[in-house]
Order: C-alpha cells, then sequence, then structure tokens
C-alpha cells in the first residue's frame, strides 16, 4: 500500500522565496569576479543539463550556457529578484536552447510541436494493455507491468541512465523542460511553473506525460524477458 | 475520461491519476477512490512503486558540467563585461 508523500510544493507559502544567491547577486553587480565564478560553479550543472536536453552536442550545449551567462550580465539591471536567480537563469537559457535546436535541426519548431503533441494528449500506458469492454473487467490489467530485475542495481547503471535520458530527449519540448527540472534538478513545481511559465494544472499534466513515458522506456529496458516470443 | 463520481476507479484510470497522487494534488473523495483500487490491485502497486522508482532513478542521475575551458572563457567575457561596463 503506498504511502501519501506530501508535495514539495506545499511547502511553498505566498511570497517569493529569500533568494540563497541575494549575496552574490550584490556583489556580482559590484563587479566581483569570484561572485561571478561562484554562481557560475553553483548553476553551471543545471544549465547544462537543461540544454544538453535540447541541442545535439556537448559542444553547442556549452556555448549555449556561455550565451545564457552573458545575456544574465547585459540584463541584470533588468533582473529585479521577484523569481530566484536560477529561474531566471533557467528562462533566459531555455529560449537560447529553443531557438538554437531549432537551427540545429534537432527538433521541430515549437509551436508546431506543441500542436502536435501537447494539446492532444495521449494516454500514460498503451490502451491495449487493459481490457476492453467484452473483458471479464474491462479497464483492468490485461497485461499488468512485472517487477524490474533487480532495480537498485540497474536503476544506476550507465546503460539505464542512458535510456532515461533517451526518453526526455525524445519527448515533446514542454515535456522534457519539466521533468528535467522537476525529477532531474530536483525544483518543486512552484519553481517550474515560475521558469516555464505555466499552469498549475499544466505543470502536472506535462509532469505526468513525461514520468509515464520514462517509466514504458524503463519498464523496456527492465521487464523480465519472456522465454519465446510471448506479446 | 468518463467515470462515476463514486463508483471504484480502473486500473486505465488509476495510471492516468498517478502523478495527481504522487503531487498530492488530490480531493479527499477520489483519493479514497483511488486507495481503495490500489489496496485490491497488486498490478496497480507496482506500477505505483515504478514511477516512484522512475523518479528517484531520475534524481540520481549525476550532474553536467562546463569543461574548465569554458569556464575560463566565460570568466575572460567576464572581465570585459565589467570593463565595458566600469
Amino acid at each position: 500500500m503506498p504511502e501519501e508523500e506530501g508535495p514539495r510544493a506545499a511547502a511553498q507559502g505566498a511570497g517569493a522565496p529569500s533568494d540563497p544567491d541575494a549575496a552574490l547577486l550584490t556583489r556580482l553587480r559590484e563587479g566581483d569576479e569570484d561572485a561571478f565564478r561562484a554562481l557560475v560553479e553553483e548553476h553551471g550543472p543545471f544549465l547544462m543539463r537543461l540544454v544538453m536536453m535540447h541541442v545535439p552536442s556537448r559542444a553547442i550545449a556549452e556555448e549555449v550556457v556561455q550565451d545564457t551567462w552573458l545575456a544574465a550580465l547585459e540584463g541584470l539591471d533588468r533582473f529585479e529578484g521577484r523569481s530566484m536567480l536560477r529561474t531566471w537563469l533557467a528562462s533566459i537559457a531555455l529560449n537560447k536552447a529553443r531557438t538554437r535546436g531549432t537551427r540545429e535541426g534537432r527538433i521541430l519548431p515549437f509551436a508546431l510541436l506543441r500542436r502536435r503533441y501537447e494539446e492532444g494528449g495521449g494516454p500514460a500506458v498503451d490502451p491495449d494493455r487493459f481490457q476492453n469492454r467484452r473483458g471479464e473487467r474491462p479497464g483492468w490489467w490485461a497485461r499488468p507491468p512485472l517487477a524490474w530485475e533487480d532495480p537498485e542495481r540497474q536503476l544506476e547503471a550507465n546503460e539505464t541512465r542512458d535510456v532515461m535520458l533517451k526518453a526526455i530527449r525524445d519527448l515533446p519540448p514542454r515535456q522534457r523542460e519539466v521533468i528535467t527540472l522537476r525529477d532531474i534538478s530536483g525544483w518543486d513545481a512552484e519553481e517550474v511553473r515560475n521558469a516555464l511559465d505555466l499552469s498549475e494544472t499544466n505543470q502536472r499534466v506535462l509532469l505526468h506525460r513525461a514520468r509515464s513515458k520514462v517509466r514504458a522506456a524503463l519498464e523496456e529496458q527492465l521487464e523480465p524477458k519472456p522465454e519465446g516470443a510471448n506479446r | 475520461m468518463n467515470r462515476h463520481r463514486n463508483g471504484p476507479i480502473t486500473c486505465q484510470e488509476m495510471v492516468e491519476l498517478v502523478t495527481d497522487y504522487i503531487e498530492g494534488r488530490m480531493d479527499d473523495s477520489t483519493r479514497a477512490r483511488f486507495e481503495g483500487h490500489v489496496a485490491e490491485c497488486d498490478a496497480c502497486t507496482l506500477y505505483i512503486e515504478q514511477m516512484r522508482q522512475t523518479i528517484v532513478a531520475l534524481g540520481r542521475i549525476p550532474a553536467e558540467s562546463i569543461s574548465s575551458e569554458a569556464e575560463e572563457e566565460l570568466m575572460a567575457a567576464f572581465r570585459s563585461w565589467r570593463a565595458s561596463t566600469a
């Protein structure tokens, strides 16, 4: 029996949380190089992860991350601290990564993809895996999930990580952005909504689709293989 | 998805509600029906566990970082930015 886990977002009350980077930002505005280096080291890793989901190579990702920092420096006077610094950095990086990803031909134009995948929805699990109306219990599993083989070890394996990253790269952009920030970077729902300008429901729907697809990709990798060609 | 307001949910509905459940965004009556179903369905219990395992596994993907060359380029760019705004 699963236990209810309180949402991390529930801890977020009204008003902006105090930004852990406030002191560094003040020093940065004064031109302090060490403050800049500290911020780059603090936020560089999540920006790289986020951007790498959108562009075809590490080299391009590094360029986009560099451009993001430069744009942040140029725009520093306009950053009013109403959101956290990393939220703001994420929106700058995503704008650049989307443009770059489109130009490199890795992804379809954002608007087109959005229309194609995101308004239509799509089930979390293939409908064929459930009993149809003529079944004994319609809507119940016909082909239920099987326990994964040695999940603790397998889920840490590089091979499995590649499966997850590939599944995320194959998602429509909004789903990709939400799951990267929520589950890989560990942001709460509220902050992801702010960075991506999403409604609460929308954030959750995108996360749901994304997680369902990553689970399905893991299932394909980790489910015990039947002897013979059993479907 | 048309489901009866008070009836039991099916497995096919469970897989669409699981994120609302994990995120704690479910009203009391839906949660009672959801948990009622899961209590008698081992496959759905496993499905939820796999969703949680997925989330944990994603959170353990190691961080990426920019190369030290890229970082030094960035520091150089910072110095010219500072010079231009001084």
